[in-house]
């Protein structure tokens, strides 16, 4: 029984996974640019702090994909890394004498130099093999950290955790890091900086092993390679950006918590990182950002949120184990052959009624779960704007009538679409 | 002298209801190489489900209806979830199981909420059955570990003696050839996974009374239930026998006998320092073992992995 992925160039699928991509300077260019200028565009508080958040995941989920998507190497606890950087970030903001010589801007790399001593460690007997080995250590080691944290009271600081001031830094250049937007321009620097770090490393020959080894470990070996090795530098390298990303965590929040360490955080770093895909170094990228937005908006509008994303996560495994990223790769060819447009109305004749079909469902949901759980005589509820009884029986047929009837023009517009898909993904003969 | 026989039966208990769990996770993944991340959530469906058929029917038919289906409802995630996904390899499989256990805490969360269910022992049940000097056994406990070792032998019998029993035995080592002597192999791996959880779902009715019933209940024994197979050996039955009763008998001593590191410490020669309360150490000085009996699997687990990456009875991992 071998636990490795393997590839088989034959399907489209895992060609996707060998993610041999290079990139070129623009989109690092226009990423700059747009982040630099966001700010200018989203001028309040709250939407900084969002994009704060954003930043912040993703470094810790391109950290994450170091490992999964290039490295083949699951990890169900990834956010001690970071929470442990976090951790000794916080601790150097409250040793004052030392934390008043550096400046703000360089503390993440103490983060990382944490991160990646605790990689270093756990790397030493975790990275012994891939697969399933692999993924039951990182859960124990894992458990291992965050039980420890109401334990080793000094360090984690217990259940309330610690907290600290990032202003007594040394003044950079004059700023204080007083307020949010300074602590967004210095995230976005280090999401760049890292950003472009790990695309390099992916580029190096140690990169390249670690994708040889993730797809066939025996003929990696046969080359002269050590696969261990090549694993252990992998999963240092990941420690490290984790680590820088627990310290942003710490600048920006100035407070670290179990929260940061658990069990939870690391299925939520999996989660946006396979949301994103995968196969491709800017997936958790888009991974990043869909999963903070879809947060954001839905657990404002409803308490289900995570029960929403658990659905998202498993229809992705099941379905597009691409992730986004494979989906959009997917109408590269399409495009390449200039017949892109001809999937447009296709789409939108298939793909309008589902998602219409599919906030049905989701209010048959909500509507059951108001019947359920709200408290008696509490009758009303509001969803889509529209406030009604939950105990009348005319939205429930309004709703399955719009859920059977969305769901339905798209499974009798399917064929066509696929149809349309094929015709796109085929060159020449157009008619 | 007296405390230590009552610490006996308590681990045995709590030993046997891991082994419970782990028997089918070991069971499935020395099969199909799959490790069932989801295999506790069935566990706490098992709690529920009896919970919800004892309100109608009473403690002994939700013994009997909730395991079952709970069996049909794995067998149904390896059928029409599982068996689409390995096609992709191990690691979106393990990513699958795992999203699963997450997407389940969130629907029981659904149905019954977020309280504990007044999921209770039956009143049959309910008496002390002995008592160990002052300190009494309930009945419920001894009704545990028979059902447990009932099971066990009983697993044990249709896996060696039964015709069916040899077949799986076969299909575990060399799938293939199994199939080219014309059984049929993926309903094997489907019996088998319906099987692994349905044992997971005793284990959940039979707990849920005294460890109680709540979304949680699967986050709790999960991480240990892991930790288990990977101490007795991954794909090992008796390695999960034994380091499921060694963790039982481990975590229950641990919490009994109040053993501090300063006198630990002191014994072997190290005298606490003068000034305790500015030492970065000071946590450590003042551990106790109840307090680290949670942790202490995982320890132990790590110990293992460096010591013997295999676990105690594991074949090599090649």
């Amino acid at each position: 029984m071998t636990d490795q992925l393997s590839t088989d160039p034959a399907k489209a699928v895992e060609r996707m996974r060998a993610g041999s991509m290079t990139l070129s300077l623009a989109p690092w260019v226009i990423a700059t640019v747009v982040l630099v200028f966001l700010p200018m565009v989203f001028t309040n508080n709250s939407a900084l702090t969002i994009m704060n958040q954003m930043s912040i995941t993703i470094v810790f989920a391109l950290a994450y994909n170091m490992l999964l998507g290039q490295g083949g190497m699951l990890s169900f606890g990834h956010a001690v890394y970071a929470g442990v950087g976090g951790f000794a970030c916080m601790h150097i903001m409250n040793m004052s004498d030392f934390f008043e010589t550096i400046p703000l801007v360089i503390l993440p790399i103490f983060g990382g130099l944490f991160g990646m001593g605790l990689a270093m460690i756990v790397g030493s007997f975790s990275t012994r093999s891939a697969g399933t080995v692999f993924a039951m250590i990182s859960l124990g080691v894992g458990e291992l950290i965050a039980a420890c944290s109401v334990i080793i009271v000094a360090f984690f600081g217990g259940e309330e955790g610690i907290s600290g001031d990032r202003t007594y830094a040394q003044p950079f250049f004059g700023v204080e890091f007083l307020q949010q937007i300074e602590v967004y321009y210095l995230t976005i620097a280090w999401l760049i900086i890292s950003a472009a770090l790990m695309y390099l490393w992916s580029r190096t020959p140690v990169g390249r092993m670690a994708n040889a080894v993730r797809d066939n470990p025996e003929r990696a070996q046969f080359l002269g390679y050590s696969a261990r090795w090549v694993r252990y530098y992998s999963f240092i390298a990941s420690g490290f950006f984790a680590g820088i990303a627990g310290g942003l965590f710490a600048i920006n929040y100035e407070i670290l918590t179990e929260e940061n360490l658990n069990t939870a955080s690391s299925g939520v770093i999996l989660l946006v990182t396979f949301l994103g895909g995968v196969g491709f170094f800017f997936g958790p990228i888009i991974g990043a950002i869909a999963f903070t937005l879809l947060q954001t908006v839905l657990s404002l509008s409803t308490e289900l949120w995570a029960f929403y994303a658990g659905v998202l996560f498993v229809a992705t495994v099941m379905f597009f184990p691409g992730g986004l990223a494979g989906l959009i790769m997917m109408h590269v060819a399409a495009f390449k052959l200039g017949k892109a447009s001809g999937l447009i109305k296709p789409y939108l004749k298939t793909l309008l009624p589902a998602a219409i079909g599919t906030l049905g469902l989701a209010a048959l949901v909500e509507m059951t779960f108001h019947l359920r759980h709200a408290a008696t005589g509490d009758d009303e509820m509001t969803i889509f704007w529209t406030t009604f009884s939950s105990h009348d029986i005319l939205p429930w047929v309004i709703a399955v009538v719009i859920t059977a009837v969305g769901l339905g023009i798209a499974k009798v517009t399917a064929p066509s679409l696929k149809e349309a898909w094929n015709e796109a993904n085929t060159a020449g003969g157009a008619s | 002298m007296d405390l230590v026989l009552v610490n006996l039966i308590d681990g045995l208990v709590t030993g046997l209801l891991l082994f419970m769990l782990s028997a089918g996770l070991t069971l499935i993944f020395s099969m199909m190489g799959v490790l069932n991340f989801a295999h506790a959530s069935f566990y706490m469906l098992g709690a529920y489900f009896a919970y919800q058929i004892s309100i109608a029917l009473g403690f002994w038919m939700g013994l009997l209806i909730a395991p079952l289906i709970v069996g049909v409802l794995g067998a149904g995630v390896e059928r029409y979830g599982l068996r689409r996904v390995h096609q992709y390899g191990h690691v979106p499989e393990l990513i699958f199981t795992f999203g699963l256990a997450l997407l389940i805490e969130e629907l029981v969360q659904f149905i019954w909420g977020k309280n504990q269910m007044p999921y209770s022992v039956p009143d049959v049940l309910n008496f002390t059955a002995f008592a160990i000097s002052g300190n009494s056994i309930p009945a419920y406990k001894i009704f545990m570990i028979f059902i447990s070792v009932g099971i066990f032998l009983g697993l044990l019998y249709v896996l060696t003696k039964t015709r069916v029993g040899m077949i799986i035995q076969a299909a575990l080592s060399y799938p293939r050839t199994v199939e080219a002597l014309g059984h049929n192999v993926p309903l094997i791996f489907m019996g088998v996974f319906g099987v692994g959880t349905a044992l997971a779902g005793v284990a959940g009715v039979i707990a849920g009374p005294v460890l109680g019933t709540f979304p949680g209940m699967a986050f709790v024994l999960g991480s240990i239930v892991f930790v288990t197979i990977v101490i007795g050996g991954l794909g090992s039955l008796w390695g999960a026998l034994v380091a499921s009763l060694l963790i039982g008998w481990i975590t229950t001593f641990a919490k009994s006998y109040n053993i501090e590191m300063e006198n630990i410490l002191n014994a072997i020669g190290i005298s606490t320092p003068e000034d305790l309360s500015e030492s970065v150490f000071r946590d450590f000085w003042s551990l106790t073992s109840p307090q680290i009996a949670d942790i202490l699997p995982y320890i132990l687990m790590v110990l293992i992995l460096i010591f013997r990456p295999a676990g105690l009875f594991g074949k090599r991992i090649s």
